[in-house]
C-alpha cells in the first residue's frame, strides 16, 4: 500500500481501541523443577484477582519482545487459594526456553483464559477414568483435583499414568497422595524402568484390561500426545465406551485464542474456541485432528 | 430506494465532492495489472479494470497491524491504538464486496476485532457493476457475485452516457447529495433502466464451473478423500500467493518488533498462510497438514465447505485472485471441476 500520495486533508485519527490483546500482569510466586524439561510456575494476577477459568482452559503467557505462547493451566479452580494459578511449561522452543529463566517475584503478561473447559456438568454423577499420558498430565490434573474437592458429585475414580521414564513423572507427590485416598484407585506405568523403579512397565494401554468399566455410567477422560490417543481410544472402544463418553483435549499452537487467526483450526473447528477439549465423536471423521 | 444520475463527464467533479472529507482509493493501472491506490482525479482510475492484484481487504485488514507498543520488562501494553481516516473504496466490484461482507462476518463475530471494527466505521464502499465478464478465471457467475446485492453504500451502473447510482446506505445517501452534479431520478424509472442494462450483461457472462451453487456444498461434503488433492498437491509450491490474494483470507500471526535500542517494541500481526509448511505445526515438531495436499485443501475447504456450516456463506467470491496468482497454475476452476466430475460419476 503506497501513501506518498495521500495528500488529501481529511482527518487522519489516531483511536484508543479494547485492549484485547494486551497481556494482565502476573508475578512468579512459585517455581519447582520438576523434570530435565519440565518447570513449574504459581502465578498470583495483580490485586489477587481470580483467573475464573475451569478445568480444561488454557492461557496465553506473554513475553514482550519474545511473544505469547498458549499453555494449560494446571490448577483446580476449587483450590483453596483462589488468587493464585499454576502451570507446568516444558522447555520445547524459543518462549518456553525464556519462560524457564524466569523466576519467584518475575512478571509474566497473561491473557485468558481461553476454550471451552472439560464438561464437568456431564460427567457429575458418572464413574471417571483418568488417563493421561506424559504431559498430558498438567491440564488433566486441573479436573482430577477439581474432582477430588468435589468428590461426593462423582461415581468411582480410577486414575491411569504413562509415561517415558520413571524420571519423567510429574506431580509425584501428588500422585503419592491419591494413593492413600481410599476412593481413588491410581495406577502408573512408564514405557522404560530403571534399576530403582518397582512399578508397572509398559505403554498406558496395558492398564486399561484392569479396570472394571461400567460403560452406561462412565466417562473416560484422555490426555496425552498424539500416538497415544489412537491406541487408547481403540483400547476403550473395544471395552464399550460410547463415543460420546470419551473426552480428550488436544494441542495446537493458538496465536490469537480468538478464532480469528487459524493456527489451531482442525477441519471446521477451533481449537481455541471449540475445543481444546472434545468428544471423540466430534472428532473422529476429522482427519487433521488427531 | 435513491437513485442518481452522473453524467460521465461528471466523473471527476464526483471525486473532488468525494475527497472534500475523504481519502479516495480506487483501482488504478500498474504495469499490465491494477492496484487499489490512493487518487487525486478521475483521470488515474481505470473503471474497466481485471480484479486488483491485492483486494480491497487491505484497507480494513492491513497486511502488517500494529496491535500496541511495549515497554521492555512491562507486562500490559502501554498503548493499544488505531490509526483511522475516512475513506471511500471508490469502483469496488461486486466480488470485492462480497470478499468485504465475508471479512465483516469473522472479525464481527464474537469476540468482535477491535481494530477491524473501529477501521471498518469510516470506510464507504462505493461499487461499480462490472457490465463485462473479465477473464477465464473468474467464477462470480456461479458464486452469484456478479450482480449488486448488499454490502455497498452505493453503486454505480454504466448507462452509456451517464453512469446510474443506487444509493444503498445512510452514509452512502450523505456521500451523494449537496451537490448539482447528482440529478435525482424516479426510482421506478432508473430500475426499469438498470433491468434493461443488466439483463443485457447477464448473456456476455458465461458459467465456468460445472456445478451449480447449490450443489457445491454437497460436492465438497463428498470429496475430502479425492484423489484431485494428491495432484494439486504436487504442483503447489506452498510460496503463499493464493492466500495473499484473496479477498477471504484473513489468517494471521503474531509477532514483537523490538527497537533497536531494546527498550520496547510493538506487537504486531501480519498476514499469514495455511500453505506455508509451519502454519498448523505444534510444539514438539507435530505436524497436522505437513502436505500439501493437506494444505491445499484446507484452503479449498475453508472457502466452499468450513464457512458454509460456520457462517452459511461460501468464502470464494468467485474473483479469480487465486487461480492468477498461481505460480504453478493451479486453477480454481479445474479444481472444483475435476472433484465435481469425479463426484457426479459416481
Amino acid at each position: 500500500m503506497c501513501d506518498c500520495c495521500n495528500e488529501s486533508n481529511t482527518k487522519k485519527q489516531v483511536i484508543e481501541v479494547d485492549p484485547q490483546y494486551s497481556p494482565m500482569e502476573g508475578t512468579i510466586v512459585k517455581t519447582k523443577i520438576m523434570t530435565e524439561t519440565e518447570k513449574f510456575f504459581e502465578i498470583k494476577l495483580e490485586g489477587g484477582k481470580e483467573l475464573g477459568h475451569m478445568p480444561g482452559q488454557f492461557v496465553q503467557f506473554s513475553l514482550f519482545g519474545i511473544g505469547e505462547a498458549p499453555i494449560s493451566i494446571s490448577s483446580s479452580p476449587t483450590k483453596e487459594d483462589k488468587s493464585t494459578f499454576e502451570v507446568v511449561v516444558r522447555k520445547a522452543g524459543v518462549f518456553t526456553s525464556a519462560m524457564h529463566k524466569l523466576e519467584e517475584d518475575d512478571k509474566i503478561g497473561v491473557r485468558g483464559p481461553f476454550g471451552k473447559p472439560f464438561p464437568v456438568d456431564d460427567l457429575k454423577g458418572n464413574d471417571l477414568i483418568f488417563v493421561a499420558g506424559g504431559l498430558g498430565l498438567v491440564p488433566l490434573r486441573s479436573l482430577i483435583n477439581f474432582v477430588i474437592d468435589k468428590r461426593r458429585d462423582f461415581g468411582s475414580v480410577d486414575i491411569l499414568l504413562g509415561c517415558k521414564a520413571p524420571k519423567d513423572r510429574l506431580f509425584t507427590d501428588e500422585a503419592e497422595g491419591w494413593n492413600k485416598l481410599t476412593d481413588i484407585n491410581h495406577a502408573c506405568t512408564v514405557d522404560q524402568s530403571d534399576p530403582e523403579w518397582k512399578g508397572n512397565v509398559g505403554v498406558i494401554t496395558t492398564l486399561i484390561p484392569g479396570v472394571d468399566i461400567n460403560v452406561n455410567r462412565t466417562y473416560a477422560v484422555v490426555v496425552g500426545p498424539p500416538i497415544m490417543y489412537k491406541f487408547v481410544i481403540s483400547e476403550l472402544l473395544k471395552k464399550g465406551m460410547p463415543e460420546k463418553q470419551i473426552i480428550l483435549s488436544l494441542e495446537r499452537r493458538m496465536k490469537c485464542g480468538l478464532g480469528k487467526c487459524g493456527h489451531c483450526q482442525i477441519n471446521d473447528k477451533y481449537v481455541c474456541q471449540d475445543g481444546p477439549t472434545f468428544t471423540y465423536e466430534e472428532l473422529k471423521g476429522l482427519e487433521e485432528a488427531l | 430506494m435513491r437513485y442518481v444520475y452522473l453524467e460521465k463527464s461528471d466523473l471527476d467533479k464526483m471525486i473532488q465532492h468525494l475527497k472534500k472529507e475523504h481519502r479516495v482509493v480506487a483501482p488504478v493501472a500498474k504495469e499490465n495489472l491494477f492496484v487499489f491506490a490512493d487518487v487525486e482525479n478521475a483521470e488515474e482510475i481505470t473503471l474497466e479494470y481485471l480484479p486488483t492484484i491485492l483486494p480491497p481487504k487491505k484497507y480494513f485488514f492491513p497486511p502488517k497491524q500494529v496491535l500496541g507498543e511495549f515497554t521492555m520488562g512491562e507486562t500490559k501494553m502501554s498503548s493499544t491504538t488505531v490509526e483511522v481516516e475516512p475513506t471511500v473504496i471508490f469502483a469496488a466490484h461486486t466480488c470485492d464486496i462480497d470478499g468485504m461482507e465475508c471479512l465483516h462476518t469473522v472479525f464481527r463475530n464474537d469476540p468482535v476485532d477491535p481494530y477491524y471494527k473501529k477501521i471498518e466505521k469510516e470506510i464507504a464502499v462505493i461499487g461499480y457493476e462490472c457490465m463485462f465478464p473479465c477473464d477465464e478465471c473468474a467464477t462470480c457467475v456461479t458464486m452469484d457475485t456478479h450482480v449488486p446485492k448488499a454490502g455497498y453504500d452505493a453503486m454505480m451502473t454504466d448507462a452509456g452516457d451517464k453512469f446510474i447510482i443506487h444509493i444503498n446506505s445512510k452514509k452512502g445517501d450523505a456521500l451523494i447529495s449537496n451537490n448539482p452534479i447528482f440529478k435525482e431520478v424516479e426510482s421506478g424509472t432508473a430500475k426499469e433502466e438498470i433491468k434493461k442494462l443488466r439483463a443485457a450483461k447477464l448473456k456476455k457472462f458465461d458459467v465456468k464451473l460445472k456445478a451449480s451453487y447449490s450443489e457445491l456444498p454437497g460436492i465438497f461434503a463428498d470429496s475430502y478423500d479425492s484423489d484431485v488433492w494428491e495432484g494439486v498437491g504436487k504442483r503447489c509450491v506452498s510460496c503463499g500467493n493464493c492466500t495473499a490474494v484473496c479477498p477471504t483470507c484473513y489468517c494471521f500471526d503474531m509477532y514483537d518488533e523490538v527497537k533497536l535500542d531494546i527498550s520496547g517494541g510493538e506487537r504486531k500481526r501480519v498476514w499469514d498462510s495455511c500453505q506455508l509448511e509451519e502454519f498448523a505445526e505444534v510444539a514438539g515438531n507435530e505436524n497436522f497438514r505437513e502436505e500439501r495436499s493437506s494444505r491445499q485443501r484446507h484452503r479449498y475447504y475453508r472457502k466452499f465447505d468450513y464457512p458454509v456450516k460456520k457462517y452459511n456463506k461460501f468464502f470464494c467470491t468467485g474473483c479469480g485472485r487465486c487461480t492468477r496468482a498461481c505460480m504453478a497454475e493451479i486453477s480454481l476452476v479445474e479444481t472444483v471441476n475435476d472433484i465435481t466430475k469425479e463426484n457426479k460419476n459416481v
